[in-house]
């Protein structure tokens, strides 16, 4: 999957703020930024910079319809044209996520039971990829990352945290998303690990996906990133 | 897993408009309005008592509701208000395009007869009469809902409660139906036998691309099955929308308070 | 079947035991019944002078139709001499003044619980049922609504699943008696207790068939000439019983059978269950292996009162 070449940008962030409302708590309002305007292209790899609690992790949640934003509008290019994800109805947002975005988070949550094979070919069959395809896709990629041959017919509620976030990784990477957004993907992961997830992050970004990430270590943020994007300065004071 | 192409699944299966429920002077549903497309599977969440099953009961058609419409997109009626139609064809629509999953499987069950006939009931209620092929259609439920196939012909109150349920679901999926409706599904199951039973609605669900309505108080089901939430509160919808968002930034007070209250392992 | 305008001066009870407003009841809940062949008719079921089980639907039925010129027939178990026969022959001979025959020729009204006499029925000829349980849905649908809802809309799937228990478990449609049947091609129907042997000769049949439920105040009818077809699967079509054995005593080889333990060797013997079928065959010179067996001799033909 290719981006188109005459478009401008895949992600384009208009002017969002965020703050919280604690309605069970004398309704405290929790603010966290304002006024963020960002525009990510094709092939870019934007690393969202700022310390601990300035609201990287709200931005990116933002941006995948996760977090309701208070103002503004997260506009991505999906099926030719730009889709507001802030205000889009739920089937849309979804359709969104199955074929145009893909989101690598901190945590694996999925149900307990599956295997882990099954639930990194599930992407790929619900774009209707056949079977056989799917599997071997997946296992490539299982392969790609190092987790052990063993592992992949167990469901992953067992594994270690860095044989959890390789699933995790699979599981997105196993497509090509034209926009990838990035939680810590190698936080909890060893040395070489992190290298393959760096290849695989750099072979995403020159095939022309757009990519916003959140990364602690500068060794991997400097490996990736072709722009930095502070969100301290437009931080509001709680 | 999934056959349906994108604009299979864009149709609309159910929309209800300003939905009223009250029993006498108590308003059980207040202005409820939803709507849900083929292959999606919405939550209902809420505290005991918000109207949740109410709800269920009056857009499933066993209770008719005092105001509003519920709007159901038959194959013999197309989109049509249920309560507009007769009650024959109400019950055809049931029959044919619908299974309920009650919380209670003594509910949804016919505890005099075997499992297999259970199970079978739903084609023999449309229509079917060849032995052959409806025992062979039985067994193969058995077998999807990991049934022991040499149970087929004992009494459903020989199985556990999660067999039970599992009966339950085949029972309701066999004739394959557009919207499955399930009350509190894993309602009475230790949490192992929950985690079997989830597991497996998922992946029926998705396979066969139907619809499902899920009434749940159990904030965990509700995230792992549901596309969508709808937030209840005596018997208003206090908030709506895609599950995860619902879950994880809730607008609403009452969503804040639900959330905020899920016990964490 | 008017009531006699001249009633003996002594007599205790209403002619035909009911009063004349009852019987125009019950007449009424009847005309419904055979204008709906198979519909269940509600009626004012009375209390009678046996308990509920004893036939009290079937009684109040004949109560209702019989006139003095009627000849009056009933039989239990298909046999004219047992106790329960015995006792409602003679009550509707003194209550009803009417002649009384074990001839299912002879007979215009016959009383019955668990059998369809041998002998073709004829036009003009009425068998009246002693109904337990009128709906055949109840063992597997407990509720009243649910199952008048299932009548209403013709939803008879249900009833199939009677039918999958017993090939699941016996390999073939068991349901010896109370075999449910589709009544005109529109209303599901119990048969009341007959053995499904018997289901046949309710098809098309020359003579009303009534049937009456008192303890669940239920009436209904299969008029002359209509369809009554038992549900079967495609793959296991409806079949009656037979036997392999031929009457002991008759020898006749068609007919619905009893079986008759005749000591603590294991030593049987099958006999027509319609006595007076059997009986007319004896005298017609038949006869089967055990003629002349002591059962043989005390079959006699009941004096007549």
């Amino acid at each position: 999957m290719t981006m188109m070449e005459d478009q401008a940008a895949a992600i384009r962030i208009e002017a969002i703020a965020k703050t919280f409302t604690l309605h069970n708590q004398g309704s405290t309002l929790v603010p966290v930024f304002a006024n963020v305007s960002l525009e990510v292209a094709a092939g870019e790899c934007v690393v969202l910079s700022g310390v601990s609690g300035v609201g990287k992790s709200t931005m990116l949640r933002a941006i995948y319809g996760n977090y309701v934003p208070s103002d503004g509008s997260v506009k991505l290019f999906h099926d030719g044209e730009y889709v507001d994800i802030t205000n889009a109805p739920p089937h849309v947002v979804l359709d969104i996520r199955r074929r145009t975005m893909g989101y690598v988070s901190q945590f694996l949550r999925v149900i307990p039971r599956i295997q882990t094979l099954q639930l990194v070919m599930e992407p790929l069959l619900e774009n209707s990829v056949d079977a056989g395809e799917a599997k071997d896709r997946a296992e490539a990629i299982l392969a790609m990352l190092n987790l052990p041959k063993a592992l992949w017919g167990l469901p992953p509620a067992t594994f270690s945290g860095g044989e959890q976030q390789r699933v995790n990784i699979a599981r997105v990477m196993v497509r090509e998303y034209p926009v990838l957004l990035l939680d810590e993907p190698t936080a909890s992961l060893d040395a070489a690990n992190r290298q393959t997830v760096i290849k695989l992050m750099n072979a995403a970004r020159d095939r022309g996906t757009a990519m916003v990430g959140i990364f602690h270590d500068e060794a991997v943020r400097n490996a990736v990133a072709t722009r930095f994007f502070d969100v301290t300065e437009y931080r509001l004071a709680a | 897993m999934s056959m349906i192409t994108p604009i299979e699944r864009d149709e609309q299966l159910l929309v209800v408009e300003g939905l009223d429920k009250s029993f006498g002077p108590i308003g059980a549903c207040r202005d409820v309005s939803f709507e849900l497309r083929r292959g999606e599977i919405l939550g209902i969440v809420g505290e005991s008592g918000s109207g949740k099953t109410t709800l269920l009961r009056c857009i499933s058609g066993q209770l008719e509701p005092t105001g509003g419409q519920v709007l159901f997109n038959s194959r013999r009626h197309g989109m049509h208000d249920i309560f507009a139609l007769s009650e024959q064809d109400r019950r055809r629509i049931a029959r044919e395009e619908w299974g309920y999953v009650h919380q209670n499987p003594r509910d949804g069950l016919r505890m005099r007869v075997s499992g297999g006939a259970n199970v079978a009931e739903p084609l023999m209620m449309n229509g079917r009469r060849h032995y052959g092929e409806m025992r062979e259609q039985s067994l193969n439920w058995f077998e999807r809902v990991e049934l022991d196939l040499g149970r087929i012909d004992n009494k459903p109150r020989t199985f556990s409660g999660g067999m039970q349920q599992r009966l339950q679901i085949a029972r309701n999926l066999i004739h394959n139906p557009s919207l499955v409706f399930m009350d509190e599904p894993t309602g009475g199951l230790d949490v192992s036998v929950q985690a079997r039973l989830l597991d497996l609605m998922r992946v029926l669900v998705r396979e066969m691309g139907l619809a499902a309505i899920i009434v749940t108080h159990d904030i965990g089901v509700a995230r792992l099955l549901a596309d969508r939430l709808l937030v209840m509160k005596s018997g208003f919808v206090v908030e709506q929308g895609l599950t995860d968002q619902v879950l994880d930034d809730p607008q609403h007070g009452y969503t804040q308070l639900l959330v905020s209250s899920v016990l964490q392992i | 079947m008017n009531a006699p305008s001249n009633l003996p001066a002594n007599r205790v009870y209403n002619y035909a035991y009911l009063d004349e407003q009852t019987k125009r009841m019950i007449r009424r809940s009847i005309l419904k019944a055979i204008a709906i062949p198979g519909y269940q008719v509600p009626f004012g079921s009375r209390e009678m002078p046996v308990p509920y089980g004893w036939g009290t639907g079937g009684i109040q039925v004949t109560a209702s139709i019989i006139g003095p010129d009627d000849v009056y027939k009933c039989i239990d178990q298909g046999a004219d001499d047992t106790t329960n026969a015995v006792s409602i022959r003679r009550f509707f001979a003194r209550v009803a003044d009417v002649a009384t025959t074990e001839q299912t020729e002879e007979a215009t009204i016959i009383q019955t619980r668990h059998r369809i006499p041998e002998a073709p029925l004829q036009e003009g000829q009425i068998m009246v049922y002693q109904v337990p349980q009128p709906e055949p849905l109840r063992g597997l649908e407990p509720r009243e609504t649910e199952t008048r809802a299932m009548h209403a809309y013709e939803e008879y799937g249900l009833q199939y699943l009677s039918l999958y228990e017993s090939v699941a478990a016996y390999g073939r449609i068991a349901g010896g008696a109370g075999y449910p049947v589709l009544v005109d091609e529109r209303y599901l129907m119990s048969p009341s207790p007959i053995p499904k042997f018997d289901n046949p000769k309710l098809h098309q049949s020359e003579a009303l068939h009534l049937f009456g439920a008192g303890r669940e105040k239920r009436i209904y009818a299969v008029p002359p000439h209509t369809d009554v077809r038992s549900l079967d699967f495609e793959d296991y079509p409806f079949e009656i019983q037979s036997w392999d054995e031929v009457c002991a005593l008759c020898n006749c080889d068609s007919s619905y059978k009893d079986e008759v333990i005749l000591d603590d060797d294991g030593n049987r013997m099958f006999v027509c269950s319609d006595s007076a079928y059997c009986g007319e065959r004896r005298k017609q010179g038949h006869s089967g292996p055990l003629a002349g067996h002591a059962l043989d001799q005390l079959d006699q033909p009941e004096d007549a009162e």
